[in-house]
């Protein structure tokens, strides 16, 4: 994997490790961001990872932008003999898929959906060949997700799916973007799933809901009073599918300020992924479960 | 004593100099959009140039005064009326409390800038003062100013010099056919040569599409793409990639059809392609550009990037001089 330096500007290198994702474009691109997060490069003011690319914002007053691509360039070798694993922590969400709320918002961008005779996840289970609704439900929420980037906007997570490629859920976006997505709505797109941590505009496909904030700018939510976002590179996530009376459950708690999302930490290692992807998928789930 | 908003003018809000530092977490700089405007009329006042000021879209709000202070508009052409007496913009002004500032019509540019001296002095949001309204941060609420809000003062430290004015050989704002510098880069080699070059000769227009989080152009030839087999993650269409970031000033071509230029409350990334970005010495013009100004894309390399950037920082120095 030979990564892609180039500039963004006069205050940005962008630097691509792969151009399609994977578990270890991702592993390289974290690797490489906390090299240069540790190398503590004067005039370095952001480092942006994404899923599998990652991006510098730096003042040219202080370093020269040739200076910091050579020092870049030069630290990969490095940062790509690291060994590609993590201590990390695993994550219940609970989502209640097919919910009325975005059902509702789905019906009115209709004209802008690729198949407006079915519900986006209706389409998403047709092209990915489930014979059922509820069979595309069990794929999501079997294996766990790999929180590979958080952006777009205010804390929202990308998660990629950890299964062999050839099971992995492939869903385009919406034709036209939609200008409505209510908060905490559970998408899909390309290869990511995603849960849009605020209301507005968004073209994923919708497939339901969580109750869990997951960005709190005033801070009040107990699990979030530290930092307003919730989630970080390298996260694990694992969907609860609920229903509606669970859904209520955990909003009137949410509401009230008790819910605690249940958390364990996990030490993942991507050799070992790669190796038995089921076997360490149930020893993740073990670990979320113990106790 | 605050200062009561009376109307607010359209999508009128609390602006410093940002919040960077959670780019990496989907939460832009935000900021003036024109940088240059709000220190201006910070100084004036006898501020400390990022204090929080309001940043007017196309048409002012109306304010009355509580107390006595000094107040300058810089930015886009949007002159100031105390008690109905048009005034000169880019111009320390001493008001008297019970006093009401309104605005004429929006003359040229799109955005003005209002300081008040002590800055406006609602509660920090990660470090800044900036209403970045998506994710509900800073401003009042996190939202734009409404009709019946009032603003608080910071302490004025009295360094505010009545009648101190910037004359407008020391301004920069855009002129009526702009062009904006642009280094190519990012996913460049995604188009064809000759739809690159075309991309720099044809003139494009500012689409109404055109707020805080990005510029929309329209008017140009779809852009040509080089075949590929899509990438796994990326998407079926010829300009998507998988989701990356996205550099404030990139230009996002989604399918090919109208460049997007992201701006100071960027979407921090996604899955559109990007042919280059707008050069840090070009993005304060952007945001004095109105739907429909012819714009041109200017091809630069990073030396005259670098050399543009010392400009600016010595237009900054000459203003700064001026007023000392």
């Amino acid at each position: 994997m030979t990564s892609r330096y180039t500039f963004g500007g006069d205050e940005h290198v962008f630097v691509e490790v792969s151009e399609e994702m994977s578990l270890e474009a991702f592993f390289t691109t974290l690797s490489m961001t906390n090299a240069v997060r540790d190398a503590k490069i004067d005039g370095v003011t952001e480092i942006c990872p994404a899923n599998a690319s990652f991006q510098i914002k730096f003042d040219p007053d202080v370093i020269h932008p040739d200076a910091l691509m050579d020092r870049l360039k030069s630290m990969e070798a490095t940062a790509a003999k690291q060994e590609p694993k993590l201590t990390t922590r695993i994550i219940e969400i609970p989502v209640y898929y097919q919910d009325p709320w975005t059902h509702e918002t789905l019906m009115r961008f209709r004209e802008r959906h690729q198949d407006p005779d079915a519900t986006d996840i209706e389409y998403a289970a047709r092209i990915n060949g489930y014979d059922s609704v509820d069979a595309f439900i069990a794929a999501h929420s079997g294996a766990p997700w790999f929180v590979s980037m958080v952006g777009f906007v205010s804390g929202l997570p990308f998660l990629y799916q950890m299964v062999e490629r050839e099971r992995q859920i492939q869903v385009p976006k919406y034709l036209r973007p939609r200008t409505d997505t209510p908060k905490l709505t559970v998408g899909y797109g390309g290869c990511f799933s995603c849960i849009y941590s605020v209301r507005g505009a968004g073209g994923y496909q919708m497939f339901g809901v969580t109750p869990m904030p997951i960005y709190d700018p005033e801070q009040k939510t107990g699990y979030l009073k530290d930092f307003m976002v919730f989630f970080k590179p390298g996260d694990i996530v694992k969907w609860k599918p609920i229903d509606r009376a669970e859904y209520d459950r955990c909003l009137a708690a949410v509401e009230a300020n008790t819910y605690a999302p249940r958390i364990r930490e996990v030490v993942f290692s991507l050799d070992e992924f790669n190796a038995d992807i089921n076997g360490t998928n149930a020893r993740l789930e073990e670990a979320l479960y113990a106790d | 004593m605050p200062i009561n908003v009376i109307t607010s003018g359209f999508a009128t809000t609390i602006q410093d100099l940002g919040r960077p530092g959670y780019y990496h977490l989907g939460i832009p700089m935000g900021g003036a959009m024109d940088r240059f405007a709000l220190r201006c009329a910070n100084m004036l006042v006898g501020n400390d140039e990022g204090a929080a000021g309001l940043e007017c879209v196309f048409m002012g709000p109306e304010l009355e005064f509580t107390q006595d202070c000094t107040f300058a508009v810089t930015g886009g052409d949007l002159p100031p009326k105390l008690d109905g007496e048009v005034l000169e913009s880019w111009t320390a002004i001493p008001v008297k409390a019970g006093q009401k500032l309104s605005f004429d019509y929006l003359r040229s540019g799109a955005r003005a800038y209002i300081a008040f001296s002590g800055g406006i002095d609602t509660p920090l949001d990660l470090g800044s003062r900036s209403t970045y309204p998506i994710g509900a941060l800073g401003g009042i609420d996190g939202r734009a100013v409404q009709p019946g809000d009032t603003l608080p003062l910071g302490a004025a430290d009295g360094k505010a010099k009545t009648g101190a004015h910037i004359p407008e050989k020391l301004r920069r704002m855009p002129a009526r056919e702009t062009e904006l510098r642009v280094l190519p880069g990012l996913y460049w080699h995604r188009i064809t040569e000759a739809s690159g070059a075309r991309f720099f000769e044809e003139t494009w227009k500012v689409a109404s599409e055109a707020d805080r989080m990005g510029y929309r152009f329209k008017g140009g030839t779809p852009l040509e793409f080089v075949d590929r087999e899509p990438p796994f993650g990326a998407g079926s269409d010829p300009s998507n990639i998988t989701d990356a970031c996205y550099p404030y000033g990139s230009v996002q071509v989604p399918s090919g059809t109208e460049p997007i230029i992201l701006h100071r409350d960027a979407v921090s990334g996604g899955g559109y392609f990007m042919i280059g970005t707008v050069i840090s010495a070009d993005m304060d013009l952007i945001g004095q550009l109105q739907p429909n100004v012819p714009t041109r894309f200017v091809k630069v390399d990073m030396d005259t990037a670098l050399s543009a950037r010392r400009d600016r920082a010595k237009a900054l120095d000459a203003v700064r001089a001026h007023l000392a």
